[in-house]
């Protein structure tokens, strides 16, 4: 691309600022359509979980209902009402989109396609997430609603307290692989890191869809609760960038496990048909979508005071034993700096997963031990009820007696 | 007088910091103060990233922008009044006179240093015309620094401490006090 810019005459710098910022329209535009056909699955999936049909009218399969939904959606009448901060609420959706897209620059799609390979890939990965909770911050504030500001505090508090277990997490891969570029962690998977770390993708996918903001842990926008939390105000347009940005975010966290954890394009071939590497890279990502939707359609919400102790208390305190566990082990094994081939990698591996199955033992005789405080306490509460509610009985029928 | 594309940056850089640092003191607003901060913390991590100190960028927006700028506004939203503050107070004259100080201050400091950089004049070549490739590792080599005895060893871990006794701290402010424990909220237990 460059080159050929040269050869028709253009300046070198001038050559490389127009391909970047090509790139960068292909790309942005490339993962915002993506997200159609994302949306198109997931509204199938969770038919097919809820025994529907889901989205089967518009061409083939319901194919482009998404794009039916999209024209109407831009069609919508814009509103913005009376005491909004404009700039701020204008502001929110984009920068709520943008956090998500920016995350795409570091994945490496095939073993030489990417945006830039990043040395502090992860780091980046870290940092543009933490822009996602600003922008819903922005959004919660400007719409002046009570319910907009009570979604985005619930929003920030569950963001922030869910960033601590997910960054620990994302170190395993880093410490697994020497490196925080996102390409070197693909490279140096010889054996997924699944094997070596099946601990870290459970914390990893739990504190993801805290980050997302969905079922189990959709608090932010309760409908029961919150109307829609942060999204309350919006409409049109800037509703289906909010929503666009969800979408994209979900699948994501797809690719983000399939980079860091399965192995991202590597496959049979893949280093000679780089093609052959990005269909991989699909494919895995959609195990990794697949069990976020699964999730979703799955559970119930947690309540506020359950997500914050299950983020503070369980999840913050196992990453670190986990992180601790997993850098140890991977420092005192031996041959561990010069894994160049799967025989390297499968000795360490297969310690760390002991080392995992234990570490899960562990934590499930704690549960077991913990869920069995919370139902004697519940059982207690439950014994006390009775005695309560009468006596509240007696003291007002007295006085309507009276009357 | 040359400009590069390094210095267009660095000036873009530098007015996206300075200009959100203005807006931060002379808002009325202290949401909008705060939003302002967060852009011009970013223009420094920008900054950092022109010096190719890309570890340096990261760590910026994720403690600066990700978590500071947030508790900050955690903090504008339990404050009664938030719009229409007046930007300035009776000790203005004070805050002018050591602004003043201070920007004199970090001058005689820098100035001396510019010439020993090879800067010269506004249009200056910001960064050096051939600058050496910064090492591959650079990062592994901060993080061997910062545990090694002979390098920051002794400063980092006093940071350690001091978070770890700012942490403490904190618990101990907000701990229940002795009995009511029990109590813990058990809200929405009826749904």
């Amino acid at each position: 691309m460059t080159d050929l810019l040269i050869d028709i005459g253009l300046s070198r710098g001038l050559a490389v600022l127009i391909a970047k910022t090509l790139g960068v329209f292909a790309l942005a535009t490339v993962g915002l359509l993506w997200t159609f056909f994302c949306i198109w699955a997931e509204r199938k999936v969770a038919a097919r979980f809820q025994d529907r049909l889901g989205p089967n009218r518009a061409g083939p399969f319901g194919l482009v209902q998404t794009v039916a939904d999209a024209i109407k959606i831009i069609l919508k009448e814009d509103i913005m009402h009376q005491g909004v901060d404009r700039w701020v609420f204008n502001l929110a959706p984009i920068l709520s989109v943008m956090s998500v897209l920016l995350i795409w620059v570091v994945i490496p799609f095939t073993p030489t396609l990417i945006g830039v390979d990043l040395s502090i890939g992860v780091l980046y990965l870290f940092a543009v997430g933490s822009l996602g909770s600003i922008a819903i911050l922005m959004a919660g504030w400007s719409s002046n609603n009570k319910f907009a500001l009570l979604g985005a505090f619930r929003a920030v508090a569950q963001l922030i307290s869910y960033e601590v277990p997910m960054a620990l997490a994302m170190l395993v891969p880093v410490v697994l692989a020497g490196s925080m570029s996102t390409q070197d962690i693909v490279r140096s998977q010889h054996v997924m890191y699944l094997i070596a770390a099946p601990l870290t993708v459970l914390i990893f996918i739990i504190a993801s869809m805290a980050e997302l903001g969905r079922a189990p842990f959709d608090i932010l926008e309760a409908e029961s609760e919150l109307v829609a939390g942060y999204q309350t105000e919006y409409s049109g347009f800037k509703f289906g960038l909010f929503y666009v940005g969800e979408f994209l975010h979900a699948f994501t966290v797809g690719l983000l496990i399939a980079v860091l954890f399965l192995g991202g394009w590597r496959g049979p071939f893949a280093e000679d048909v780089p093609a052959l590497g990005f269909v991989y890279l699909l494919l895995k990502s959609f195990v990794g979508y697949f069990v976020v939707m699964w999730i979703r359609m799955t559970l119930p919400r947690v309540r506020v005071d359950q997500i914050l102790d299950l983020g503070w208390k369980f999840l913050v305190p196992l990453s670190l034993v986990n992180l601790i566990v997993v850098a140890f082990l991977w420092k005192i094994l031996p041959g561990t700096d010069s894994i160049t081939s799967v025989g390297d990698a499968l000795v360490p591996s297969l310690v760390l997963l002991a080392a995992n199955i234990l570490m899960i033992a562990g934590v499930g005789v704690l549960l077991r031990e913990e869920g069995r405080r919370e139902r004697a306490r519940i059982m207690a509460r439950r014994a006390a009820q009775p005695v309560s509610e009468p006596g509240s009985v007696a003291d007002t029928a007295p006085a309507g007696a009276g009357d | 007088m040359e400009l590069t594309v390094e210095s267009l940056v660095f000036l873009l850089f530098s007015l996206i910091t300075l200009g959100g640092a203005l807006m931060v003191v002379t808002t009325r607003n202290l949401f909008h103060a705060a939003l302002f901060l967060m852009l011009s913390l970013f223009g420094v991590a920008g900054l950092f990233a022109l010096l190719t100190a890309p570890f340096l960028a990261g760590i910026q927006v994720v403690v600066y922008i990700g978590a500071i700028a947030i508790l900050i506004i955690f903090a504008i939203m339990l404050t009664p009044q938030v719009t229409a503050v007046p930007p300035t107070n009776s000790q203005w004259i004070a805050g002018v006179v050591v602004a003043v100080v201070l920007f004199a201050l970090l001058a005689t400091i820098v100035t001396p240093l510019l010439s020993e950089l090879g800067v010269e004049g506004w249009g200056a070549v910001f960064t050096e015309k051939n600058p050496p490739p910064v090492p591959a590792d650079s990062i592994a080599r901060l993080g061997e620094a910062f545990v090694d005895p002979q390098a920051y060893m002794l400063p980092f871990e006093v940071a350690s401490v001091l978070l770890m006794a700012a942490l403490v701290g904190a618990v101990m402010l907000v701990r229940p006090a002795r009995g009511a424990e029990d109590e813990a909220p058990q809200t929405g237990a009826q749904e």
